[in-house]
């Protein structure tokens, strides 16, 4: 496969991710804000920081509120990593690989590109709700025809991959932005506040069922972040996205890509998530460890494109 | 205009339907304009679902747009076409066998049937290629010729696109949207299939791959990428003929051989199908600012480890200041008479032909000798005062770069517009292939429509539309009277 073939690929699966990530960020802020504990622009705010995205709205000089954070994060085309940016990008590299993707994934794409006047401004006059649910559907619909419809080839295998560590980053980033509110200190633990927070930050990975499903127990910060970074079950936690990550890169050795940085690199990765109880995850830092495994996975991205040539 | 014209389904009569059309008389007799309309408006949902998509240039807000499709086909008969195809193999024969001589011994000037400076002062003309061969001497691998026709036996040649024609795409899909849509009309009319092109592009290519390259040579496609308003068809052809579509920064020399980059490493490239102008394959070698090409790629070419596809260079065939020595030209390489004929042609380089023009500027075509795609052209007879004049100064200031046309009563086809089925002027693109075991071409076309009433501009990016062209095994279908559409 052509090196840009691959790198239009990994960027496709990393680009639908995140929209769809970022769409639920504003879901969890939406839900957020209904209950009485909601803090206004502080939730707005920590939605910009999860999205990783807070440095370029600071150089805009926009306060930090509902409307300005929802045009931010959803339809601003100058953020990169705005929902509109992200979908429009994958199409345009789904456009550029066409034939490297079936035709049921391009039209998803290219049907989303289509409508997307129509949802956005819908979504600007009030029914943004409306907006991310589309996204949402639009998202599942790519990876539904994506595992439906696609060879078994290096093509998935890139898409996949781009999504992995997408997803792995995605985790990452809303657990550092939230890790305060995880540990027990401030507020008494357990009190109504961290108590929303912790179902916010739930719910807006989908994972609240999931949680009493494998905890059978009241919400705990140490078991929620256990839930977010060790538990394989959960398909966005950090060990589930590695583990999705190094299965992609033994596929595509097996199929004869080129081997190198980006092999050796999944390894430490593991590695460094195979020995920890999450307690001791906790007790030498919950923040430290993020940051570094945030680190991590970019030096992992940065060996996918060194190793396949991008 | 459109009163004299030939209709392709009336004839000059305006009467009965001409036998290659009964059925197709009849199906539009039998058949609800609405239902006509629906199912067009079908058929370019599915292309714009499929982004079967063109860009513009110069127009932001349609950045994208489809070619409008028309449902009603335009139907040539057997012996219509087996004209054609001797024509066309002839034509294209004599064009390469003119590219060959014009970079290598210059018999034709020697002969003294061009003038030196047309051929040697000629923008087109590469003086790299004195030098190289391509392999197997081949040049317009792929030819789209452009045809109008003014009467029943009356064809002629209008332009002779030897560089990188597009179109081919619209060829096949137009058929594959008919086939789903009208699948009784198109089996009952036994129209031959055009589903063969690919194959046939595919061992064009690999026939003409330079020796020492095996029995497995590599071909690639290489477009200038995403933005272009043709790249639909670049990765079309692509996927039809499962070989890698690339872009120049997707390319490496080494060694003056040809290489892309890939997952599994750098792959050599034998055969390369360029959809890149000239001018933009090579910095080293043509533009240096060039980010579409490949640095080194003409020393690959020249060491003979890389075909290029069609050869650079070929431009020079289809100017349209060499057009008007078509006839010449095929008569000095095949020794025989043209089958298919030129359009008159006045040459404002020359005195008598300037004067010609100058006085009767509001009745010819006047075209830029380098100008495509309908853009820096007149039409006298559609053009106010203001703009002949702006063009008469045009022609002036340089009239080397001018020829004239009659304005030419462009044959009509009952075509789907608003208020029914009307007559709008067509032309007919066939796409004509050489490799090293002669010269082909697949039984169509692609039939170009001039959607506006009365206008003579079929060329998509002036707002032209597509039809499927239909060539018959028969001189008129066998069986015209199964019921279609709604009734069936």
């Amino acid at each position: 496969m052509l090196s840009r073939t691959a790198s239009s690929l990994y960027w496709i699966g990393r680009h639908i991710e995140r929209a769809d990530f970022v769409a639920r960020l504003i879901e969890a802020a939406l839900q957020f804000e209904l209950l009485p504990q909601a803090r206004g622009g502080d939730d707005w705010g920590s939605a910009v920081s999860s999205s990783g995205a807070m440095d370029r709205f600071a150089t805009s000089g926009q306060v930090i509120n509902r409307t300005n954070v929802i045009a931010f994060l959803a339809f601003d085309q100058d953020n990169p990593g705005s929902i509109m940016s992200c979908m429009e990008l994958a199409r345009n590299d789904a456009r550029a690989i066409r034939t490297a993707i079936t035709r049921e994934c391009f039209e998803t794409l290219n049907e989303a590109h289509l409508a997307m006047k129509t949802h956005v401004r819908r979504g600007k006059t009030g029914d943004i709700q409306g907006f991310i649910d589309w996204i949402k559907t639009v998202t599942r619909g790519f990876e539904g025809a994506m595992h439906r419809t696609m060879l078994r080839n290096d093509s998935l295998w890139f898409l996949r991959l781009g999504s992995a560590i997408e997803r792995a980053d995605n985790t990452a980033r809303l657990l550092d932005v939230k890790y305060h509110c995880l540990l027990p200190q401030g507020e008494e633990v357990g009190g109504t506040h961290d108590q929303a927070q912790w179902t916010a930050l739930l719910r807006s990975v989908s994972a609240v069922t999931a949680y009493r499903w494998i905890y059978r127990d009241g919400l705990k910060p140490w078991l929620v972040a256990d839930l977010m970074i060790l538990r394989r079950e959960m398909p966005r936690s950090l060990a589930a996205c590695v583990d999705e990550a190094a299965a992609m890169l033994a596929c595509l050795r097996a199929d004869g890509g080129r081997t190198g940085a980006a092999d050796r690199q999944i390894r430490k990765i593991q590695t460094s998530l195979a020995k920890l109880p999450i307690d001791d995850v906790i007790k030498s830092g919950l923040h430290e460890f993020l940051q570094e495994f945030l680190a991590d996975n970019n030096q992992l991205g940065r060996a996918v494109s060194d190793q396949f040539l991008f | 205009m459109t009163d004299l014209a030939f209709d392709e389904m009336h004839g000059f009569t305006g009467q009965e339907p001409r036998p290659s059309y009964r059925a197709i008389a009849d199906w539009l007799h039998r058949t609800d304009h609405a239902d006509l309309a629906s199912q067009q408006q079908a058929a370019e949902t599915i292309f714009r679902k499929l982004g079967i998509t063109f860009a513009v240039y110069g127009d932001e807000d349609a950045e994208e747009r489809i070619i409008p499709f028309d449902i009603v086909p335009r139907v040539l008969a057997a012996k219509e076409w087996g004209r054609l195809e001797e024509g066309l193999i002839q034509r294209v024969t004599a064009i390469n066998a003119f590219l060959t001589d014009i970079y290598g011994k210059r018999e034709i000037l020697k002969a003294g049937i061009l003038p030196p400076e047309l051929i040697l002062a000629n923008p087109q003309f590469r003086l790299a290629m004195t030098t190289i061969r391509p392999p197997h001497d081949v040049w317009a691998h792929i030819c789209g010729i452009d045809m109008v026709r003014t009467g029943p036996d009356e064809f002629f040649v209008l332009e002779d696109n030897a560089r990188t024609p597009s179109g081919v795409s619209y060829m096949l899909e137009n058929r594959e949207a008919m086939q789903r849509l009208f699948p009784d009309l198109v089996a009952d009319h036994r129209v031959r299939s055009v589903e063969s092109y690919p194959d046939m592009l595919l061992a064009m290519m690999r026939s003409v791959a330079p020796k020492g390259s095996g029995d497995d040579p590599c071909c690639a496609i290489l477009t200038p990428g995403q933005f272009n308003s043709a790249f639909y068809e670049h990765s079309f052809l692509a996927d039809r003929i499962g070989v890698e579509l690339v872009e120049g920064n997707d390319l490496q020399v080494v060694d003056r051989k040809l290489f892309m980059r890939t997952t599994e490493g750098m792959k050599r490239i034998d055969v390369l199908y360029r959809r890149v102008d000239d001018d933009f394959l090579d910095p080293l070698m043509f533009r240096p600012d060039s980010i579409l090409g490949v640095p080194g790629l003409m020393d690959a070419y020249a060491a003979g480890n890389i075909t290029i596809v069609n050869a650079p260079g070929t431009g020079i065939a289809d100017d349209k200041a060499i057009y008007s020595y078509m006839p010449e030209i095929v008569r000095f390489y095949t020794g025989k008479d043209a089958i298919l004929p030129n359009v008159h042609t006045y040459r404002c380089r020359e005195a008598d032909d300037l004067g010609y023009v100058l006085d009767h500027l509001s009745e010819l075509v006047v075209k830029l000798v380098d100008g495509s795609g309908g853009y820096g052209m007149l039409v006298g007879p559609r053009s106010t005062k203001a703009e002949i004049e702006a063009f008469r100064a045009q022609i002036i200031a340089t009239p080397q770069r001018y020829i004239a046309q009659p304005t030419l009563a462009l044959s009509t086809c009952p075509t789907l517009v608003e208020e029914g089925i009307a007559p709008r002027h067509v032309d007919l693109r066939p796409f004509v292939l050489t490799g090293s075991k002669g010269t082909k071409i697949v039984p169509g076309g692609l039939t170009r429509v001039a959607l506006q009433q009365g206008s003579l501009v079929v060329n998509s990016s002036q707002g032209g539309g597509t039809k499927d062209t239909w060539v018959l095994a028969d001189d008129e279908p066998t069986v015209p009277t199964t019921p279609h559409g709604k009734e069936a």
